[in-house]
């Protein structure tokens, strides 16, 4: 076909079919995926008493840091969606919470009686805490992949690392719905690990699913 | 430059069939220089990533946002289909110091040689469907010439070219929601 045969097809239609709104979609897709996520965590980990959940200042620190790196996950990706997308503001946002939240951990640690140290780092389950926020993050980020397979990504790792924050951020406020961890320093770690597997399995299947 | 391109951009998706047209026939220009300087402008690839580029910019218009600038964005697109191109065939090279002034560096309104031409889509058919469609669309045979061709009866290619053509238009259509 020459060129000036196939410009005069693709010119009988000029209109766009349908508005792109690359956030919406991705919101959208991602509460199935949330969903399976809160189903696996009902079915394996259980709940901890909600009450004490709501009182405990931990726990909002942890659902606050998660979801942040959410937010920033969900900005960027919805920005990567289109071509030659920037970031924006997102990774302000990503580096605000990680301070904020360092912050927090160094008056922490350095209130704390030095053999109390280990306990705020390691806590009690910081070999299961990365794998678990890790593994509830998959179906958040196979939701979100999908939805921008719809969209037009021009650098396919960052993007898909993008939905991969924002599925780890998701994940990690779920998880919080069980983890009953008290400290800055642990989240810091730990939690930030988790989320960091997510968006690091993101920016993998960024290249070979986000392809158009 | 950048002004023209977006007047005819807004014009182009509200409707505006010859802005959309011009449009197009401008950016081939610029884009057949583009990959003309980074593949060799003799290469019958060159065409191919023109078409291509032209193709996924019309299939993906409404990711343009009209409040930004147009030339970035359709260099965007540009580039990502070189860097498709460069995976595709095998070679790396790195084009991270380019920018979207780039682009207008030149324009080339000559045609080249077509090989590979919508061969994107072509590869999404059957291998016989491909085959036939390739003959009577491309190539220009008869139906009664690729028939033979492809060893099947008149009606049998009728039927396959029919099909193949639906599903390429089931394609774009599903990649224009």
């Amino acid at each position: 076909m020459k060129t000036a045969e196939l410009i005069d097809r693709l010119s009988i239609a000029p209109s766009p079919p349908a508005r792109f709104k690359p956030g919406r979609w991705i919101l959208a897709a991602s509460v199935g995926g949330a969903a399976v996520a809160v189903a696996m965590l009902l079915a394996w980990l259980g709940l901890r008493p909600l009450g004490d959940a709501a009182r405990a200042g931990s726990f909002w620190m942890k659902a606050g840091y998660g979801a942040a790196l959410a937010l920033s996950g969900w900005a960027l990706a919805a920005r990567l969606a289109r071509p030659g997308g920037r970031a924006g503001w997102a990774p302000w946002l990503i580096l605000a919470a990680i301070s904020a939240l360092a912050v927090r951990a160094v008056i922490e640690l350095s209130a704390a009686e030095p053999g109390h140290v280990p306990s705020l780092w390691l806590g009690d389950s910081w070999t299961q805490c990365p794998w678990r926020i890790f593994a509830l993050s998959i179906p958040i980020l196979l939701a979100a992949v999908l939805a921008m397979r719809r969209a037009a990504p021009t650098r396919l790792a960052l993007a898909g690392g993008a939905a991969g924050l924002f599925a780890g951020g998701v994940a990690a406020v779920i998880y919080g719905f069980y983890c009953e961890e008290t400290a800055a320093t642990f989240t810091l770690c730990w939690y930030s690990l988790g989320i960091a597997l997510a968006a690091g399995l993101g920016a993998a299947l960024g290249p070979r699913f986000l392809r158009w | 430059m950048e002004a023209r391109l977006k007047a005819l951009m807004i014009q182009g998706l509200g409707g505006d069939r010859p802005a959309y047209a011009r449009l197009l026939a401008v950016l081939s220009g610029y884009l057949r220089g583009y990959f003309g300087r980074r593949l060799g402008p003799s290469a019958a690839d060159v065409e191919d990533l023109v078409q291509e580029t032209l193709l996924a910019i019309h299939l993906k218009r409404e990711t343009w946002d009209a409040s930004l600038a147009f030339s970035p964005w359709a260099f965007a697109i540009a580039r990502y289909k070189l860097l498709d191109h460069w995976r595709r065939v095998g070679t790396r090279r790195s084009v991270l110091l380019d920018d979207a002034g780039d682009l207008f560096a030149e324009d080339n309104p000559e045609e080249g040689a077509v090989r590979r031409d919508v061969g994107a889509l072509l590869t999404s058919l059957p291998e016989r469907q491909a085959a036939l469609l390739r003959d009577v669309k491309l190539t220009g045979l008869s139906m009664e010439e690729a028939a033979e061709r492809g060893g099947v009866s008149v009606t049998a290619a009728k039927v396959g070219v029919h099909r193949a053509m639906r599903r390429l238009i089931a394609k774009v259509a599903d990649e224009d929601r």
